[in-house]
């Protein structure tokens, strides 16, 4: 683990493989030895010692491997390269072997000590995830065969627990606790073992991960040495890591490692650190999905859901163009927006004037090349040079004449000079799609920083700017626009679009979103407690606003960084031939002709479903904006919760350095941490948020948009005040629920998508619909690996509850083992539903005991199976009729590292977290029992599909799932109906509509069962 | 918009054939009276404030006794930054004026097929082009296919020959504007359209919102617009204007064949530097 903080950005991914071999080679010496305690052990001891020992042990070992497994393999690209293309082949437990390679990259972030921290820090708990995961993958290794098929559900679960230690993190003597329960359990149980280890604090989480990489490694080394003949480093590498390619600004590869469930931000955060870059939020990563339209990667989603089937191969574009490029801050980023515009310019992305071509030009030399030389610069070297998609002699010698007038320009200057004459172009970050008006003809539709452009042929016809527009919404292929009403006027009309299929007007919608809340709002608002009626699509802006970015420039410090400025020579000249000016090109330029809007997909992924646009639309007016914002700003908090986490993990890393007593952070973090670009501008952006409220949103968000699922969010907003002083823990369990939601949201989304095709949407999700083909197909796949998933995450939430309450450890213990026997088919069918849910509700347990007062009322309809969220013993229990939980009490002492990103720098206080009641209130109604199928019977899973929308206070989660029994095909539904709000709300008559509604959707579907668990929370504030 | 906008060094003109009084086109009445030498006189004040008041370099075509409308420039081309478009106007016979026009121009000029009055489009971001019997859409898309750094609107223009019949930049982001109905309509238009926010100046003549704005180095900004002769009420909305150098010139002979202020000269910005 430690190890990787030598490796950091340069060396990242050579000593990720080095790490993974060495991880092999240790793991197959270990393995040798009884393995799991021994390592397990060790690495425990060194767990204090944190990342010096760590480090060098893990160079040392690379080092070795290096030389002794790897000779073949010199350069780590090609080798990861290779182990993409192998781990194709491979099955599907050895790619969660892949584990190992997470676990390095694990190590790789933890080297953390560098100022690239920051990003690595994300990167590292996501890798801490991952290695959870891979841990507990480990273990489930050691178990037979049979054990794989577990892994694999564990794996999620994995993922599921190494949020969970988040929570924990604040106990360190829990820590090493759970170490050696971890152990013991390993040996005894896999399963429990990785729920345990889930539960661990974070520093004994990395130190357990450690432990459980190396176990793993040692497993997955053997493993893989006896499935197949490879090599066992060479298939350990191959398994966990992919090398993704990613084509960069100035036309140049940059391939780079990636644990194979990495997520966007991941990559991302790699590519910026590769470019320097700091003011990132302008830029993105974009991918060619299968109908070959750009798409968008998700930060905050994993990059393998995101790419399907693609290749690992992204862009690394301008996706916000700022409209006054003189405010950014540091050249760099002016540079890499120039050579996006280049490329916009020379592939006719971004139309343009002879005139205009031939001045952008000349600057373009005068960067490129300096004064003019007319000697060096002779017509047929200017030649190699695209300036324009049609280039002509004229044109090339009205280039060289401007840029004799530059002389004495300096290349920062020349660039100043090229934006500040792009910016005026009319379509200048302008993203089109195409599209049909209500009445067939062919338009454009083309988003950008004021709002919405209509084009016909080449005029512009109409134009919204985001102030007129009140809703954006989409349905099918359908993409609506609600518009403000005139001063004549007096109602709001609709503008509706028709676009080429389902996911085409997803992507414009999602990209209005961005837009919208990108430029038009300063600051994301604080999501509305008990105000969250977006259950639709989940999707949402999960970066800072042009507002937030600009704030944190502000506050970047740092001599200018040198970059080398290559020739766009080289590319033209690649490109020569083709129109296409460059490799990297090809992306605008297809994009630009054939999806001008190409939209981002990456959004997509997060759960634009039907509902989103309802829901979010439903808000009418400023307030829909609001609404963006805040579910922007949950985004946010996501990837800053990313950050929160892996501070937090490294404080208490620190802690356990220090001393077991909580201490503020050392300075030297502190420097590290702004110092790196990453985290400065992160802090940055938290510090924007000087509220409480907005520190927890920023830091929690994904806490709160959890509540918001499940829980009511006004309760949650009292907690939140008394952890204010401690916002790390909160932000920790946030953290851990919100990546954990978020997959599951995908989840949802995924099989909504499906459901749509299988049904009409109709009420619920009039998004679905539309993505069905492509969702279909790959539906079931990532249904079952939810499902798969989903089990684990049940048990990892509890496990996380564990060292809070042992009563409910033991539960959740025997649940998972529960979950284990039911593992197969459909009980994993239901894991998916039940994940998010059982996020929520576990995660809502957690967030409350973390963050103290969360007061859920969860009433979940459970025609079938499960509403995991309800209750894991519900999920679980199914076939059981009543079950009535006492609310448990859980006492949580949270260490509190404080307003580290409030504060803008990072500070550490340690406070006493407030303890937190959590009331849980399950009652379960079982209608005569249709199927006992659901909880444990093994039935082929033929589909399923999760449908969320959401009204005022409630949300609806639709899951249908068909499984085939003995040749009897069978659909349920689940429906999971979560009421949140205040206590004013009359729970028994929304209870009473949405089963009504439910009834009336599927009237030929009698209603089995009706769980009704209520959950309350109270929340005492110690601050 | 652009920092040298209404920045021009140079402006061509023709002179008003003999044929102009009786044969030019016109909406009015044929049996209105035109007098020639009005014309000429007003013709002459034009000139000498363009060429005297404001030191532009004034480019004078000789009148062609074949092209009654030749006076009116404007229509023939439309400039922006140094290209020109030249048009083929809607009307036929005025098709040939294109030719000298062309010659005459120090840009670079390209020839259209389409029909398009160059008095349409009102310049501004983005451009205006107003629909009418002299100008179609394909006029429109063929402006926007020239001047690709601008985004190019359309704007249903009824009654009237040209947009800028009822309606001119008075100044950077400001509008002038008719009170008409349908200029108001077109206004709201524009405005929708426009990426930019406008400022009105509504006169309530739409003949007076024809002025020409210019920002030129010495002078600041300079307003050509209608005498108080022509249009009172009008001319005192464009004498609030504070901040331009205000300079009425008198265009009530040329109105008579639809002429108006701007369709008299095609200027232009060509430093000498370059």
């Amino acid at each position: 683990m430690t190890t990787e903080v030598g490796s950091e950005p340069e060396v990242k991914k050579e000593p990720e493989k080095s790490s993974e071999e060495a991880q092999a080679e240790q793991q197959q010496q270990l393995a040798e030895q009884p393995a799991e305690p021994s390592e397990s052990e060790p690495s425990a001891a060194a767990e204090p010692q944190p990342t010096p020992t760590d480090s060098t042990k893990p160079d040392n070992t690379d080092q070795q491997e290096n030389a002794e497994a790897e000779p073949s393999s010199p350069p780590p690209s090609s080798g990861q390269k290779k182990e993409k293309g192998i781990s194709r082949f491979l099955p599907p437990w050895l790619k969660r072997q892949k584990s190992h390679s997470q676990v390095e990259p694990k190590e790789s972030s933890s080297p953390t000590d560098t100022p690239n921290q920051t990003l690595t820090e994300k990167q590292e708990e996501e890798e801490k995830e991952e290695e959870e995961a891979e841990a507990a993958e480990e273990q489930v290794g050691k178990a037979p065969e049979e054990a794989e098929k577990r892994q694999e559900e564990a794996g999620p679960k994995e993922e599921g627990e190494a949020v969970s230690p988040v929570v924990e993190q604040p106990a360190e003597t829990k820590e090493v606790k759970a170490e050696v329960k971890e152990e013991v359990k390993a040996e005894e149980v896999q399963a429990e073992n990785n729920s345990v280890g889930s539960v661990e604090t974070q520093p004994a989480k990395e130190e357990k991960e450690g432990t459980s990489a190396e176990k793993k490694g040692e497993k997955g080394g053997e493993e893989v040495q006896e499935s197949s003949v490879l090599s066992p480093l060479k298939l350990g590498k191959k398994m966990k890591i992919v090398v993704c390619h990613v084509t960069l600004l100035d036309g140049t590869q940059f391939p780079c490692e990636v644990e194979k469930r990495a997520k966007g931000q991941y990559l991302f955060f790699k590519v910026c650190e590769h470019l320097n870059l700091l003011e990132k939020d302008y830029f993105g990563l974009s991918f060619k999905d299968n109908a070959d339209q750009r798409c968008w990667l998700d930060p905050t989603k994993e990059i393998k859901r995101q790419i399907r089937n693609s290749q690992w191969q992204f862009a690394f574009n301008v996706k916000f163009y700022p409209p006054d490029p003189s405010q950014l801050t540091e050249d760099i980023t002016r540079y890499l927006l120039c050579l996006q515009l280049r490329q916009d310019v020379s592939s006719g992305r971004l139309p343009c004037s002879f005139v205009t071509h031939a001045l952008l030009g000349s600057y373009t030399l005068q960067a490129e090349l300096g004064d003019y030389d007319p000697e060096e610069q002779r017509l047929d070297s200017i030649a190699d040079f695209q300036f324009a998609p049609s280039q002509t002699k004229e044109l090339e010698e009205k280039v060289v004449e401007l840029h004799k007038s530059h002389r004495g320009m300096t290349p920062a200057q020349a660039d100043v000079q090229f934006l500040e004459n792009a910016k005026k172009l009319s379509m200048y970050g302008v993203d089109l799609h195409h599209a049909k008006d209500s009445e067939g003809v062919d338009i454009m539709l083309g988003v950008c920083a004021n709002g919405l452009l209509i084009y016909k042929d080449r005029l512009r016809i109409n134009r919204f700017a985001w102030p007129k527009i009140l809703k954006i919404s989409y349905k099918r292929s359908n993409f609506y626009i609600k518009i403000r009403p005139g001063e004549a006027e007096q109602f709001e009309s609709t503008v509706g679009f028709k676009l080429p299929n389902h996911r085409a007007a997803k992507r414009v919608w999602k990209v209005c979103v961005e837009h919208h809340t990108f430029f038009r709002l300063t600051n994301p608002e604080q999501p509305t407690k008990s105000k969250f009626l977006t259950l639709g699509s989940k999707f949402r802006y999960s970066g800072r606003t042009q507002a937030q970015t600009r704030q944190a420039s502000t506050l970047i410090d740092r001599p200018a960084p040198y970059f080398e400025r290559t020739s766009s020579k080289r590319i033209s000249r690649s490109l020569d031939g083709a129109p296409v000016i460059s490799v990297s090109d090809h992306g605008h330029m297809l994009d630009s002709a054939r999806t001008p809007g190409s939209g981002e997909n990456g959004h997509d992924p997060a759960l634009e479903l039907s509902s989103d646009s309802k829901s979010k639309l439903r808000v009418q007016g400023e307030n829909i904006y609001v609404r963006h914002s805040n579910l922007m700003l949950e985004d946010l908090d996501k990837t800053q919760e990313d950050v929160l986490k892996h501070q937090a993990s490294i404080s208490e890393l620190k802690r356990s350095f220090m001393e077991a007593a909580p201490e503020p952070r050392p300075s030297q973090w502190e420097k590290r941490l702004t110092g790196s670009p990453a985290t400065g501008l992160r802090l940055q952006a938290q510090g924007s948020a000087e509220d409480k409220l907005n520190s927890e949103i920023n830091g929690q968000p994904e806490v709160i948009e959890v509540v918001e699922e499940t829980v009511v969010i006004e309760e949650v907003v009292k907690a939140a005040k008394p952890k204010s002083s401690a916002p790390e823990v909160s932000v920790t369990v946030a953290s851990s629920a919100t990546e954990e939601v978020p997959e599951v949201k995908e989840e949802e989304e995924k099989s909504a998508s499906s459901d749509s095709e299988s049904e009409e949407e109709a009420e619920f999700h009039p998004q679905s619909p539309s993505d069905s083909a492509h969702h279909i197909q790959e539906e079931p796949e990532e249904e079952q690996e939810q499902s798969q998933k989903a089990p684990p995450t049940n048990a990892e939430p509890q496990q996380d509850a564990e060292p809070e309450t042992t009563d409910k450890v033991e539960a959740v213990v025997n649940q998972q083992k529960e979950e284990d026997e039911k593992t197969p088919g459909e009980e994993t069918v239901v894991a998916p539903e039940d994940a998010p849910n059982g996020h929520h509700v576990q995660d809502g347990e957690e967030a409350l005991t973390s963050l103290g007062a969360v007061a859920e009322e969860e009433e979940e309809l459970e025609p079938c199976v499960v509403n995991g969220d309800a209750s894991h013993a519900e999920t679980e229990r199914v076939p059981q009729v009543i079950c009535c939980s006492e609310p448990p009490v859980v006492k949580t002492e949270m260490v509190t590292i404080s307003d580290t990103f409030a504060a803008q720098k990072t500070e550490i206080a340690t406070k006493e977290v407030p303890i937190v009641h959590t009331e849980t209130k399950t009652i379960t109604y079982e209608a005569a029992q249709l199927d006992g199928t659901g909880d444990g019977e093994p039935g082929v899973l033929m589909t399923a599909q999760t449908i969320t929308s959401e009204s005022l206070c409630t949300t609806t989660t639709t899951h249908i799932t068909k499984t085939l029994k003995g040749g009897l095909s069978e659909t349920r539904i689940e429906k999971r109906i979560v009421i949140t709000g205040d206590s004013d709300i009359d729970h028994d008559q929304a209870l009473a509509q949405a089963i009504k509604e439910a009834k009336e959707q599927h009237p030929d579907m009698s209603v089995t069962r009706v769980v009704v668990h209520k959950e309350t929370e109270l929340a005492e504030d110690d601050d | 918009m652009q920092a040298d906008f209404g920045r021009f060094t140079h402006a061509v003109m023709r002179a008003a054939p003999d044929s102009l009084a009786a044969q030019a086109l016109r909406s009015g009445p044929a049996e209105l009276q035109v007098d020639i030498e009005a014309v000429r006189r007003e013709e002459e004040q034009y000139v000498s404030v363009l060429e005297k008041t404001l030191g532009l370099r004034v480019v004078r075509l000789e009148a062609d006794e074949e092209l009654p409308d030749c006076v009116f420039v404007e229509d023939p081309a439309v400039v922006c930054g140094n290209t020109a478009l030249i048009t083929r106007p809607g009307a036929p016979s005025r098709r040939k004026e294109v030719g000298e026009v062309m010659f005459a121009k120090p840009v670079d000029a390209t020839p259209v097929t389409a029909t398009l009055d160059a008095g349409t489009p009102v310049v501004a971001t983005p451009f205006f082009v107003g629909l009418s019997k002299r100008t179609n859409r394909r006029g429109a898309e063929i402006l926007a296919d020239t001047f690709q750094d601008y985004a190019v609107s359309t704007v249903p223009v009824l009654d009237t020959l040209h947009l800028k019949s009822f309606c001119s930049m008075a100044g950077p982001g400001l509008i002038a504007i008719g009170s008409s109905e349908a200029a108001q309509k077109a206004l709201k238009t524009m405005q929708q359209m426009s990426d930019h926010k406008y400022d009105k100046l509504t006169v309530p003549d739409d003949l007076a919102a024809n002025c020409i704005y210019m920002n030129l180095p010495d002078k600041g900004h300079v307003l050509i617009h209608c005498t108080p002769e022509q249009f009172p009420e009008s001319a005192k909305v464009f004498e609030k204007l504070k901040d331009h150098m205000l300079i009425p010139v008198p265009n009530d002979e040329k109105r008579k064949v639809d002429g108006c202020l701007t369709c008299c000269s095609v200027l232009i910005n060509k430093p000498s530097k370059v």
